[in-house]
């Protein structure tokens, strides 16, 4: 271990004598566990699309991420800690891809690269694209880019390190993994006629009642636009979004490196009310613009 | 020891014109009542009968020679003249010359046209395609199932009066984006907050997940201990297994997939599993306009993405020329172009050549010493186009900027200061010295290697026929000792001034297409020295007509158009279609993408049968696909 590790490590008023500043250090638990970890990540050696040459690029000996500590990328998901998601995340991938990272050990993290993986990116509209892989899973760093450049994967990678820095074990709001009992697994959506994501099943179930009640799709649609069923249908999404114990799809697609915003807050969030009067605007605006394209054909 | 066959040029190409349009007249005398001219405004080529698809596609191979069926594509005609659902072919002899167009029209409510597998096995998969993307029904066909989506998807979604989730208008520039600029999230507008719809009478009861059913079907699980074939009684007994390799696996390139199924250790067979990077790149390029797909052919093959930006620029300009104000591109747009066309042979060849010593066990060595050139050349294009990767470099017309006279990346610190280069000289070196010897060094180290020559000789052969009717291509068919390449067999841009020679292999074996690699490459290099002085000479002229940026929503003439390159990879087809009001919105009818790591792999399964499992891994790696083509 390097004198300047051990400079950054130490984390107390106790004194040691200046004969051994270069030899020892007095640091917290917690320190050392994050420090352990943020220094050997194993990167998940795996690549979904053209960011995926990026990172390849990345690990190559030009700009080479072994310097921070990860050159150990790892082919088996149960070796590795981190979950570089490069690339465009479609329908047929999030299925394996949540599996895989179910198959992850704790303490485990994902880093989006890519507008693709943080949103949908340029495919976003695509009928069979995830739009951000931050839908299935926790996602911790968002890295931008279109493909991001192997610097900013390396800013993406040291933000990360950073994160781990700042987690503690005494919140546990920080390291679930640290808690008690088993953690849950994300659950693996399902392949159906479109996928099925299963925390939305009531909901599901709720829009083919609506259905069956007569109103049809394109009825459902116009509702939607009044604003009236709108009104009806938001707090099944709350609820759902509640219940998935993730990130609400309100936090999601914010494509800036940096940390992710924690998990949604309660329904009496100002700042969610805001989000959804916001929504519900949009809505409006869209079915106005529709209407006034109909009425005009 | 490079085995060469030089091609002629010139004035062959305007007989093969001749035998085309003779192609065309003795089909309609031969089938009088099944043979017609497509005779709508902007098209070429003869309408088949689809019942008698299956006899006019023999003649057409057998009698007119058209043995290299190069794509077979689907394309809805809803709201056009005569609504229908056509199939269109576009066959090529291996010998060079145009395409023999023919097309088959269905109804769309019945869609179902006989298959042409029997005649050319290369359709196999992009009839799945079709039937997966269009649902138009191929009896004749031997495993018509979804290809790209899943089973159990809801619809056909390339199909016009089909909708996605997030569907905003048909026409990009969306109200919403532009011009006034209130922009609002897809996910906003969704019940569920993310990119799916259900159908109406969707119930969840009923719900089962039987995306991989069809394919497990077919296979021998479970436990079948057969006795030995010859009915001996020594005691040793077989049993099948069913191996899956991906879509997550070190070995595939990315999210590809193989089912194999196995007797002891052998591959008895291998079925590709495709679709995990499926992307829409067909649809949501319908939706864009012209120039806006430009970026996203980059995405296509995302190695080679300046080539890719050449086929789709070529096949709009072949629509555009018939518009009465057309400038065909400045000459030293050309010459740019070829440049930028070549540097990515190498790059691609590079890369391949590294991945393929990583599928023989090398893990990453080679693929660094590849690397390494390969970033000079990265360094160009971010210097030219801005982007490392995806260049977006091309324009109808001619090219987006003019190469720069300063190399200068503040992206690039060499020990903390920033490379202020002169951008001729570095391409010279480059050109002259880096490349040929990164070249070498790979030839030195690794063409003579015992372990992989063993691993290579005389494994995963593909016969020039199979090859041929297979529709393979680039080095995959001419390593096979086919001679096509379509900067011979069809020439565009500047090429038939350019002294080059196609090179061939005999064997068609793993190290045969590892070796035409490094002659292409050697071969590019050939061409970059006759760029360099070309583009000396050119310095300062216009590299767009007039001088001036082309127009952000060009008008294109109704019509279609095929237009193709070769591509590192292969032959790399455009199909694209314009229809409709020409003061209306510009958009493409249809954007299709005759990809060729897609088409490449439709002969996987029969070059890998009767092999090792660790034998499938480098034979898919000689292959080299990029599975954002495979799937786009
Ligand atoms: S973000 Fe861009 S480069 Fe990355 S996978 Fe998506 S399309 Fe490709």
């Amino acid at each position: 271990m390097s004198e300047l590790e051990l400079r950054e490590l130490q984390d107390t008023e106790f004194p040691i004598p200046e004969d051994l500043q270069n030899t020892i250090a007095i640091t917290s638990l917690s320190r050392l566990y994050s420090w352990s970890r943020r220094s050997s990540l194993w990167p998940m050696l795996f690549g979904l699309a053209c960011c995926a040459i990026e990172m390849i690029g990345t690990a190559a000996s030009r700009f080479d991420f072994s310097r921070f500590g990860m050159e150990v990328m790892r082919a088996t998901p149960r070796q590795a800690d981190l979950m570089i998601v490069s690339g465009t995340v479609t329908k047929k991938m999030i299925v394996p891809i949540v599996r895989l990272y179910n198959q992850m050990p704790e303490p485990k993290y994902v880093l989006a690269m890519g507008a693709c993986a943080s949103g949908g990116g340029p495919f976003k509209e695509g009928y069979s694209v995830v739009s951000g892989v931050d839908k299935y899973i926790p996602t911790d760093v968002y890295v931008p880019g279109c493909p991001p450049t192997p610097q900013a994967l390396l800013h993406g990678l040291i933000t990360l390190q950073k994160l781990i820095d700042g987690q503690s074990l005494a919140r546990m709001d920080d390291v679930p993994w640290y808690g008690v009992g088993p953690s849950e697994p994300a659950p693996v959506p399902i392949l159906g006629p479109d996928i099925i994501d299963p925390r939305q099943m009531e909901l599901i179930r709720q829009q083919a009642e609506r259905a069956a009640l007569g109103a049809g799709k394109a009825a459902e649609r116009a509702a939607l636009g009044a604003g009236k069923a709108a009104e009806r249908a938001l707090p099944d999404v709350i609820v759902a979004s509640n219940t998935r114990g993730l990130e609400a799809p309100e936090t999601v697609g914010t494509a800036a490196t940096g940390v992710a915003e924690s998990e949604a807050a309660d329904g009496e969030d100002p700042e969610k009310a805001r989000r959804i009067a916001k929504r519900l605007e949009a809505r409006a605006r869209l079915a106005a613009r529709r209407a006034a394209k109909q009425g005009g054909a | 020891m490079t085995e060469v066959v030089a091609e002629a040029k010139g004035p062959e190409r305007e007989e093969n014109l001749n035998t085309a349009e003779a192609g065309y007249q003795s089909l309609k005398e031969r089938f009088p009542d099944a043979v017609s001219d497509d005779a709508r405004e902007g098209y070429s080529g003869i309408l088949v009968d689809a019942t008698h698809l299956p006899e006019v596609a023999t003649a057409i191979r057998d009698e007119l020679g058209y043995d290299y069926l190069s794509s077979a594509t689907a394309v809805d005609h809803l709201g056009l003249e005569g609504e229908c659902l056509e199939m269109v072919y576009h066959a090529y002899r291996t010998s060079g010359g145009p395409a023999l167009v023919f097309k088959a029209q269905t109804d769309r409510s019945a869609a179902e046209i006989p298959s042409v597998t029997p005649v050319w096995p290369g359709a196999d998969f992009q009839e799945r395609e079709a039937w997966d993307l269009f649902g138009i029904q191929f009896p004749g066909h031997p495993n018509l199932k979804r290809i790209l989506l899943w089973e159990g998807f809801d619809g056909h979604p390339l199909r016009k009066d089909w909708r996605e989730p997030y569907y905003e208008e048909e026409h990009k520039p969306f109200d919403s984006r532009w011009p006034g600029g209130k922009v609002f999230r897809a996910e906003e507008t969704n019940l569920f907050g993310k990119n799916v719809q259900y159908p109406d009478d969707f119930d969840l009861g009923q719900l089962a997940d039987v995306s991989d059913e069809a394919l497990y079907s077919g296979l021998g699980l479970g436990v079948n201990v057969e006795p030995l074939a010859n009915g001996s009684s020594n005691g040793l007994q077989t049993d099948t297994i069913v191996v899956n390799m991906g879509p997550h696996h070190p070995s595939t390139h990315g999210v590809f997939r193989m089912v194999t199924e196995l007797r002891g250790e052998t591959i008895h067979s291998l079925e590709p599993v495709m679709g995990y990077l499926h992307r829409n790149h067909e649809k949501i390029g319908e939706r864009n306009a012209w120039l806006h797909n430009m970026p996203f052919t980059d995405r296509l093959d995302y190695i080679s993405s300046m080539g890719n930006n050449l086929g789709y620029a070529l096949a709009v300009e072949q629509l555009m020329s018939r518009g009465a104000r057309y400038k065909a591109p400045p000459y030293r747009a050309e010459v740019i172009r070829v440049l930028m066309a070549e540097l990515t042979r190498i790059v691609n060849h590079l890369w391949a050549v590294g991945f393929l010593l990583n599928d023989l066990g090398a893990f990453f060595t080679p693929m660094l010493y590849a690397n390494n050139t390969r970033e000079k050349i990265l360094d160009v294009f971010e210097a030219a186009a801005g982007s490392r990767l995806m260049c977006n470099y091309m324009r109808f017309g001619g090219v987006y900027k003019d190469i720069p006279e300063r190399l200068r990346s503040v992206a690039n610190l060499v020990n903390d200061k920033i490379r202020d280069l002169d951008f001729m000289q570095f391409l010279g070196e480059l050109v002259r010295d880096a490349i040929p010897r990164a070249i070498d060094e790979l030839d030195d180290l690794l063409t003579e290697n015992e372990i992989l020559r063993t691993r290579c000789e005389g494994v995963g052969i593909l016969p020039a026929e199979t090859a041929i009717a297979y529709s393979t291509a680039g080095p995959l068919l001419r390593a096979s000792g086919v001679a096509y390449d379509v900067r011979r067999a069809e020439p565009y841009s500047i090429y038939p001034d350019l002294d080059f020679a196609v090179c061939t292999r005999p064997n068609g074996d793993i190290y045969d297409r590892y070796l035409i690699r490094i002659d292409e490459m050697r071969e590019s290099v050939k061409i970059l020295k006759q760029i360099l002085p070309l583009l000396e000479q050119t310095a300062g002229q216009e590299i767009m007509p007039g001088g001036k940026p082309g127009a952000y929503m060009p008008r294109v003439p109704v019509g279609e158009a095929y237009g193709r390159v070769e591509n590192p990879k292969g032959e790399l087809g455009y199909y694209v279609v314009s229809a409709g009001d020409p003061k209306g919105p510009q958009n493409p009818w249809r954007y299709h993408i005759r990809a060729t790591s897609f088409i490449n792999l439709t002969v996987l399964g029969t070059l890998c049968q009767g092999h090792k499992v660790a034998d499938v891994v480098t034979i898919l790696g000689s292959i080299d696909i990029v599975l954002g083509e495979v799937d786009r």
